[in-house]
């Protein structure tokens, strides 16, 4: 079992676009869509929903207004700033907790005087098992506000993983959150190659050293995606010897194509909508299958 | 005047209407990048750096004398930071959310607060913007109190422009807290208008004062000017898809320097937003928010 | 001496688990009375981060001198260090029972660091 993860430091760089071209390459994967935060891969794949389950991570702190004597315990000794006040004429101050302000540490819950603070678990999004034609997709929705702790990724792609092995697929292809923080740390974890995408400007060459340092850190190896190459054919040039100096060939180069909204619009993979962009596609899929066969032991750790 | 500039997904322009909107401001501005896992602002304005300061984070210390390994610490916290064994526990401050609850609960006062590194803030100027960055350590997780800490350079007076990162999540809400306005750009696109909504959804739930920004339009599609339209969403600005854009930013070029009509657009988009947040001041007035909104 | 083994199942049949923090279930084997017990790992399965920690902390809480389990991360291998409990991995594939059997015959050796990157397996 291979498994890939497509990641680039900035977003907007053509990563789910990629992605599902990529997915429908292989022929037979389990797709998982670990940009939780803003998953697209659903709009070009076309999936039906076959399970549904709830996600549920860490608590909140909730304030019992019939218990609450209002001593402002809790909002002394909240580091985050999450409790208000409100003061009432001839009446004691009402004091709630913002929950997108709570980082649910619980010292408020643990410090009331009156023990008048509830601390519930926190439903901060859902996640979805569904089929399409490319094969099994994995995706999930995160809660607004909710932190992306990288625990909804994980569950994410530990389900891809686990249908991958209940099905005998071959490939894990992995939509990974772009930045370079807890969720793309989750998504890479594990992963047998890293794809990154990246587009030809400064702001996308600054970002992707800083991917590069990642997937160093992570020791996995790692190929680099140069998209719309010719906004900027000097950049491209920089950005291509840049990666090999760090160690990262160049999967290829991908033309900039109107074909790519259009399939967009149609809501499947550009490959199978044709142009140059799909073309250029074809050849990195080749580029990537020749890289993993010089991968020793492409293995996924179980889960 | 705080005026956020967010979006539901990466990589539609945000930081483009950020620098260009600040560098066409009067004075006195400010800009404050608050992307601080990809701060890319400073690409385009190439500010003077004129100081450079690493953000902490408390994280606790045992005083092995003092320990008695009761364990309080280690069942108080809620992030596995700290764990009692028989012995004297032991700190991961990198789990750490520096919340001190394991300070406060510690009967033998044994637990006292260090300080770790996560990332840096970088203050400077460009012409007449002041500009304040922040760049989280690569490595490093928690990016809201960085975010918070950045934006602690709001000021007072004039107009303060604040890069947000992409999403929905909780950095997106730290950094557009409290804004007076906020612009979210979107791209014309299916996956634009997806991830439009979702931002739009995380502002009403805020009750905050927004307005779009559709970046590359072009004659392709259409749905994010309809949905706008049928969400009574005013529609600040549509930036037209014109190659030239596009290669000024790869090169890290302002547009309003770079490519004809762009300032004008930019200056226009000003004058909206000021006539858009005065038209609904309801939504501007903090304290009440922090209540009612909350209810 | 109490020996603890990840495990899927509830029972000296099931598969050792690969993974030690987000384990589905412990097992505790007693030497003195050649008994099983099931320890629930549901804390460490629910927290967000660090579940290898509060893992470590459950077993070490109830005893445990050894821990037999498939991989083991630096946090958790830390903490075990510190409790005192003898880590051996590599177990995957054998079944509860099998794992005791091998180690008490002396064939698995402690690990002396963890054979995992940390960070959400």
């Amino acid at each position: 079992m291979k498994e890939m993860v497509v990641i680039s430091g900035k977003g907007g760089t053509g990563k789910t676009s990629l992605t599902a071209s990529l997915a429908s390459l292989s022929g037979a994967s389990a797709i998982a869509d670990c940009d939780v935060d803003a998953s697209d891969l659903h709009l070009v794949l076309s999936p039906e929903v076959q399970r549904l389950e709830s996600f549920k991570s860490g608590h909140e702190a909730v304030i019992r207004q019939d218990d609450c004597i209002a001593c402002g315990t809790c909002m002394e000794k909240c580091r985050f700033n999450a409790v208000h006040e409100a003061r009432r004429y001839g009446r004691p101050s009402l004091f709630k907790i913002d929950p997108l302000s709570c980082e649910g540490c619980g010292v408020c819950v643990r410090l009331c005087p009156e023990k008048a603070i509830d601390f519930p678990e926190r439903t901060c999004g859902q996640w979805m098992v569904s089929e399409t034609r490319y094969g099994p997709l994995v995706h999930a929705r995160l809660a607004i506000g909710a932190e992306n702790s990288g625990k909804l990724v994980s569950i994410v792609k530990n389900e891809a993983r686990r249908i991958a092995k209940e099905r005998d697929l071959p490939w894990i292809i992995v939509d990974g959150p772009p930045g370079i923080a807890c969720p793309v740390i989750a998504s890479i974890t594990g992963a047998s190659l890293a794809l990154v995408v990246v587009e030809p400007t400064l702001s996308g060459k600054h970002d992707m050293e800083r991917v590069f340092e990642l997937t160093k850190h992570f020791d996995i190896p790692t190929l680099v995606v140069i998209n719309k190459w010719e906004i900027n054919p000097g950049i491209a040039g920089e950005i291509e010897r840049g990666a090999t100096s760090a160690g990262v060939p160049l999967a290829g180069k991908i033309s900039y194509d109107n074909s790519v909204t259009a399939a967009q619009i149609k809501g499947i993979p550009v490959v199978e909508y044709g142009g140059p962009a799909a073309r250029d596609i074809r050849e990195i899929w080749h580029a990537i299958e020749r890289r993993m066969e010089s991968i020793e032991k492409p293995s996924v750790i179980e889960v | 005047m705080i005026l956020a500039v967010a979006s539901g997904k990466g990589g539609t322009g945000k930081t483009t209407v950020a620098v260009n909107l600040a560098a066409c401001l009067p004075e006195p501005v400010r800009l404050l990048d608050c992307d601080v896992e990809e701060p890319n602002c400073h690409i385009f304005l190439k500010p003077e750096i004129h100081s450079s300061e690493r953000f902490t984070l408390p994280f606790p210390t045992v005083d092995d004398n003092r320990c008695n390994g009761c364990g309080e610490c280690s069942r108080i916290c809620e992030y596995n930071a700290i764990v009692s064994l028989k012995s004297k526990p032991l700190v991961f401050p990198e789990l750490c959310h520096g919340c001190g609850g394991c300070v406060e609960v510690c009967p033998e006062k044994a637990i006292t607060e260090s300080r770790r590194e996560i990332g840096t803030i970088r203050s400077g100027t460009w012409r007449h913007v002041a500009f304040v960055e922040g760049l989280l350590d690569v490595g490093q997780t928690l990016s809201p109190p960085l975010i918070r800490a950045v934006k602690q350079h709001v000021g007072t007076g004039g107009i303060t422009v604040i890069d947000c990162p992409p999403g929905t999540s909780c950095p997106v809400i730290a950094a557009v807290h409290k804004s007076d306005y906020v612009v979210l750009v979107s791209e014309s696109s299916p996956f634009g208008l997806h991830d439009l909504a979702l931002a739009v959804d995380t502002m009403r739930k805020l009750d905050l004062n927004f307005g779009v920004v559709i970046n590359r339009a072009g004659p392709m599609d259409h749905r994010v000017a309809d949905y706008c339209r049928k969400e009574r969403i005013p529609i600040l600005m549509e930036i037209p898809d014109e190659r030239k854009a596009a290669e000024a930013y790869s090169r890290g070029l302002l547009l309003i320097e770079s490519v004809p009509g762009f300032r004008k657009l930019f200056e226009n988009l000003y004058r909206r937003i000021l006539s858009e947040s005065r038209r609904n001041p309801g939504s501007m007035q903090g304290d009440r928010r922090d209540v009612e909104g909350i209810a | 001496m109490k020996i603890s083994i990840s495990a899927q199942g509830p029972n000296p049949e099931a598969l050792v688990d690969p993974r030690f923090g987000r384990a589905a279930q412990f097992l505790i084997y007693d030497t003195d009375t050649d008994s099983y017990e099931v320890l629930s790992n549901a804390e460490s399965q629910d927290a967000f981060q660090g579940a290898g920690i509060k893992a470590a902390e459950t077993i070490s809480r109830h005893g445990a001198r050894v821990l037999i389990t498939g991989h083991c991360g630096p946090k958790a291998f830390s903490t075990l260090k510190a409790a005192g409990i003898e880590v051996v991995t590599g177990a995957e594939g054998l079944s509860v029972s099998q794992a005791v059997d091998k180690y008490r015959s002396g064939q698995f050796n402690a690990a002396n660091s963890s054979d995992v990157r940390g960070h959400w397996q």
